[in-house]
């Protein structure tokens, strides 16, 4: 077999990404205030926040205490999705022989397969390093930021006067609360990517979005996981057959599924890291060799002296900030993680640009108006956006959910990817879209289709005239569309098209 | 499985059936023989594995099987349809019948972790002789349910005026009325689905629709301790009402969910608030579930042997999981006793061969189709003309059914004998009219219309 490389770029990706978004021989400049915009924090709102003010000519600060890039590129979704991305391909080549192929040689290298994730955080950062900021009027200062009045921020011994102030810092990982973990040692998202290989055996404990990810991704590249969730079932922000998918996903892969679990204690034996369960009142042990947990956020606000500046927070939900995400200090605003809620980074990124723009343009934009969409990207993904049914129902909305399963799909048919299914949920009677969830391969992707048509306000029938490739597996969405124009052949207008037929065959 | 070859007398349906030299299979005879031979074969089975003594049921035919109490209430609606069709006498049922309710009158109720009971509520797995709590198991809500709407259809039907009977009906509505329903929401909006005495209250609730459709119905009629009609809108939040191959449908993927409050309560012509707003009966939605059954089944998405329009079953029911272990070449996952489901799943290819025959009072024509045509394919998923818990052809076997569940469930032959009832008849839905605490829950559930207006 060929063995040659074709990856021709032999540059350490972690002395890369230390040069490009942490270089050791950075100098903070001398501060020229006022700034328009001080921003706290280099993470996705951050960035988002401080490259928008600096191209409409604004005089910008930005302080990162750790990377450039935040939790996105150096420890969350970057390296997450080059990780499941590898264990994807090995999930297809389990299955090579349906498709007509023999893979049964390709075993998964979890070494490679961690130097390729560092390599594509390398590759991402190219985007957004320290040089490139500097390059766009951005002054970019790394050090620990702490308010020093209400119109000032202290980095080091520099202070520097703000005109308005965005915080941006985003969230660290909650610590686990189960006796003897922290004696023991255990791994993070923040620890995990900087390991050389991985582990045989891994628990991971917490069932969210994360730990799903984490869990599907790892035994996928041949770790044997033990997925402990203490709910009855996985992602409580989705609704009960997407969960129920996934559940089937997992256990598909290999995963050792333990539902309504709790991890009470932990210690370290001969033969590794001992983990004591309970479940409906029955304990029992299992064994491993690292603990993945730490799936948990809270805001990052320690350190920051918010008091000094008047800004309301809290430990749990973070800076406490009004629709236009103005903080309690009128001069002051947050974005991102740091402020609670859904923390994902998109939501940041939408949050950052409606807090630059009330800030510097006296802008009346309220995030309240956004439509939020997410996606947990497990394979098969699940994406959402807007109400849930539940929800729905809960506000007096009357709903219909228009169902199509994957496997009616030909595209999903022809690539073997037929779990899943399209849910878009309209006002009963209508046909303005309250809310959707998608489970599939890629819906993520698919699911954009239907966030413009909820942002934009167009119902769901218009989408059955919008013409889609054929065969395309979003191509789904139409098909629910095409029902929902059905729903509107009444019995009587069946009966009234009938006789207008009718007519027709009589004039022959 | 040949016919005639069993334990069993002979029914007024056996006249004719034998063909000299040829020993007749159940897929010779017509529509009514097959039935009432199906029938009466899970009749037989139901009182063979009855306790006379204290009236449990087993769960199912492995040696030293406890009994569920979801078993006995199904157990007590089954004699009296023997008594009807003359398969039991009418004495020989009120025996049984008050054996039943007399040990469950007089059970332990302390909510102990060998008891029966606490607070009206029972295990739901009790062992067959002393009747205490066996494997831990939870104090169920849904089959305390189940076994209280048995002793509301006993109630219904031994109406004669003799000692015996008034005390039927005496110990039926001391049971009913002694089940506190409100300790049960747990503070909550909706029921628990159980609690255990070492670890308190299951964390998850009944909500969305299910088979809990007649406990909501129980605990709202009770004149004693009912839960206030919210706890019933609560339950419905999570309905989905769904567009699915091209069927409008109120979405539960196992079949039994469609079924099993269906065995006393006649939806065909009453309809809540959301059946009101919907357009649409829980009856008819039972049909369209059974059509989605087929429609899945005939799309068969996952590549399992033997799906197609006339062959389905998706539902609650035995696995091969624990025989067959683990995956097969495709990375299909066999799963253990589970509730299957259609669409979503899960399916790993096992049916449950009774499925068609319970839904014949909703789509006969689809039902009796996929029950000749599975009869027809997998005669080895009966045994003594009993349904055995499930197969899976997917998987190898001695036989085209591949993997056969090796016991037969009380649930599942309970199930058959009202079902089968149900569409010969309508016998049980029309004796349990005269419920008052059915008339009184389905009334302050929101029910109205057809028979509930008279």
């Amino acid at each position: 077999m060929n063995k040659a490389t074709f990856d021709h770029d032999s540059t350490d990706p972690r002395l890369e990404l230390r040069r490009n978004l942490r270089p050791d021989d950075w100098n903070n400049p001398a501060p020229a205030g006022p700034y328009n915009l001080v921003v706290i924090g280099a993470g996705p709102a951050g960035l988002t926040a401080a490259r928008i003010a600096a191209r409409l000519g604004a005089r910008v600060a930005l302080i990162e205490a750790g990377a450039i890039g935040g939790d996105c590129t150096n420890i969350g979704c970057v390296p997450t999705k080059a990780i499941i991305r590898s264990g994807k391909l090995y999930a297809d080549a389990r299955r090579a022989r349906h498709f007509g192929a023999d893979a049964a040689g390709e075993t998964p290298d979890p070494a490679l397969a961690l130097q390729r994730v560092r390599k594509v955080q390398a590759r991402i950062s190219r985007s957004e390093t320290a040089e490139l900021l500097k390059s766009e009027g951005i002054d970019l200062f790394f050090g620990k930021a702490r308010f020093a009045d209400h119109r000032s921020v202290r980095v080091g011994d520099a202070t520097l006067r703000f005109l308005r102030a965005l915080v941006a810092t985003g969230g660290v990982l909650r610590p686990p609360a189960i006796p003897g973990l922290a004696e023991i040692g255990f791994e993070t998202v923040e620890t995990l990517f900087d390991r050389d290989t991985l582990p045989r055996r891994m628990m991971v404990i917490g069932g969210g979005p994360l730990g799903c990810e984490m869990a599907q991704a790892l035994c996928r590249l041949g770790v044997g996981i033990v997925l402990v969730h203490d709910a009855p079932k996985f992602l409580p922000e989705e609704e009960r057959d997407a969960a129920q998918l996934l559940s089937e996903s997992l256990a598909r892969d290999g995963v050792q599924v333990h539902l309504n679990t709790t991890a009470v204690s932990a210690r370290t034996t001969s033969e590794g890291k001992e983990i004591t369960l309970s479940t409906g009142g029955d304990r029992f042990a299992i064994t491993v060799d690292e603990v993945l947990t730490g799936v948990g956020r809270v805001p990052r606000i320690a350190g920051l002296d918010l008091a000094a500046a008047g800004i309301a927070a809290d430990p749990e939900t973070g800076i406490e900030v009004d629709d236009f995400m103005r903080t309690t200090n009128r001069r002051v605003f947050a974005a991102g993680d740091v402020c609670g809620g859904h923390m994902f980074t998109h939501v940041a990124n939408a949050a950052a640009r409606i807090a630059v723009r009330n800030a510097l343009f006296f802008g009346r934009q309220r995030l309240s108006r956004q439509i939020i969409p997410w996606c947990t990207f497990t394979d098969p993904e699940i994406a959402h956006v807007g109400l849930r049914a539940d929800q729905a129902i809960s506000q007096g909305i009357p709903i219909k959910t228009y169902t199509v399963l994957m496997h009616e799909n030909d595209r999903a048919i022809t690539d073997g990817e037929e779990t899943g299914f399209v849910k878009i949920r309209v006002r009963q009677g209508g046909d303005r879209i309250l809310g959707a969830t998608v489970v599939a391969r890629h819906a993520g992707d698919m699911l954009n289709e239907i966030t413009l048509a909820m942002e934009r306000r167009i119902g769901l029938r218009a989408l059955s005239g919008v013409i889609h490739a054929y065969p395309t597996q979003s191509a789904a969405i139409r098909t629910a569309a095409d029902a929902c124009v059905a729903d509107r052949l009444t019995p009587r207008l069946r009966r009234l098209s009938g006789m207008w037929m009718s007519l027709l065959r009589r004039g022959g | 499985m040949t016919w005639p070859s069993r334990r069993r007398t002979a029914s007024p349906y056996d006249a004719g059936r034998a063909t000299k030299g040829h020993p007749v299979t159940l897929g010779d005879l017509d529509d009514d023989a097959l039935l009432d031979a199906l029938q009466r074969a899970a009749f037989d089975w139901m009182l063979e594995n009855a306790n006379p003594d204290n009236g449990l049921v087993a769960d199912n035919s492995d040696d030293g099987a406890p009994a569920s109490i979801a078993v006995v209430g199904f157990a007590l609606t089954c004699w009296p349809v023997g008594v009807a069709r003359g398969w039991m006498d009418r004495n020989r049922a009120l025996a049984l019948t008050l054996a039943t309710l007399r040990f469950f009158t007089h059970a332990e109720q302390g909510g102990d972790e060998t008891g029966t009971g606490h607070r009206g509520f029972f295990y739901h797995f009790l062992d067959m002789e002393r009747g205490r709590r066996v494997w831990n198991c939870e104090l169920s809500l849904i089959d305390t349910a189940l076994l209280l709407a048995g002793c509301e259809a006993a109630s219904c039907y031994f109406d004669a005026d003799t000692p015996d009977e008034a005390e039927v009906r005496a110990l039926a509505r001391a049971l009913i009325a002694s089940v506190e329903w409100p300790w049960a929401l747990d503070r909550g909006d909706t029921l628990s689905q159980g609690w255990h005495p070492e670890t308190g209250f299951i964390r998850y609730d009944w909500e969305g629709y299910s088979e809990a459709l007649i406990l909501y119905v129980l605990a709202l009629g009770s004149d004693t301790h009912p839960v206030p009609p919210d706890s019933y809108r609560a339950w419905r939040v999570t309905y989905q009402w769904e567009k699915i191959y091209g069927h409008d449908t109120l979405y539960a993927g196992p079949l039994f969910i469609h079924l099993f409050s269906h065995i006393w309560l006649d939806f065909r012509t009453i309809g809540d608030g959301f059946n009101r707003e919907k357009g649409i009966t829980y009856f008819t939605n039972t049909r369209r579930a059974v059509q989605i059954q087929s429609d899945y089944a005939r799309l068969n998405p996952r590549g399992f042997a033997g799906y197609d329009a006339n062959c389905w079953g998706l539902t609650a029911c035995d696995g091969p999981g624990g025989a067959m272990n683990t995956a097969d070449d495709t990375g299909r996952q066999f799963l253990e006793y589970t509730a299957r489901g259609a669409p979503f799943g899960p399916d790993d290819g096992t049916l449950a061969g009774w499925a068609p025959a319970a839904a014949m009072p909703f789509a006969p024509t689809t039902a009796m189709a996929a029950l000749r045509t599975m009869l027809h394919r997998y005669p080895g998923m009966l045994r003594d003309d009993r349904f055995l818990g499930s197969f899976n052809p997917s998987l190898p076997g001695e036989g085209p059914e591949g993997w056969i569940s090796p016991r037969i469930y009380g649930l599942d032959q309970g199930l058959l004998v009202l079902m089968i009832e149900n569409h010969r008849s309508g016998m049980i839905w029309d004796l349990m009219r005269a419920s008052q605490v059915c008339n009184t829950g389905l009334r302050r559930a929101g029910f109205k219309g057809g028979w509930l207006d008279e």
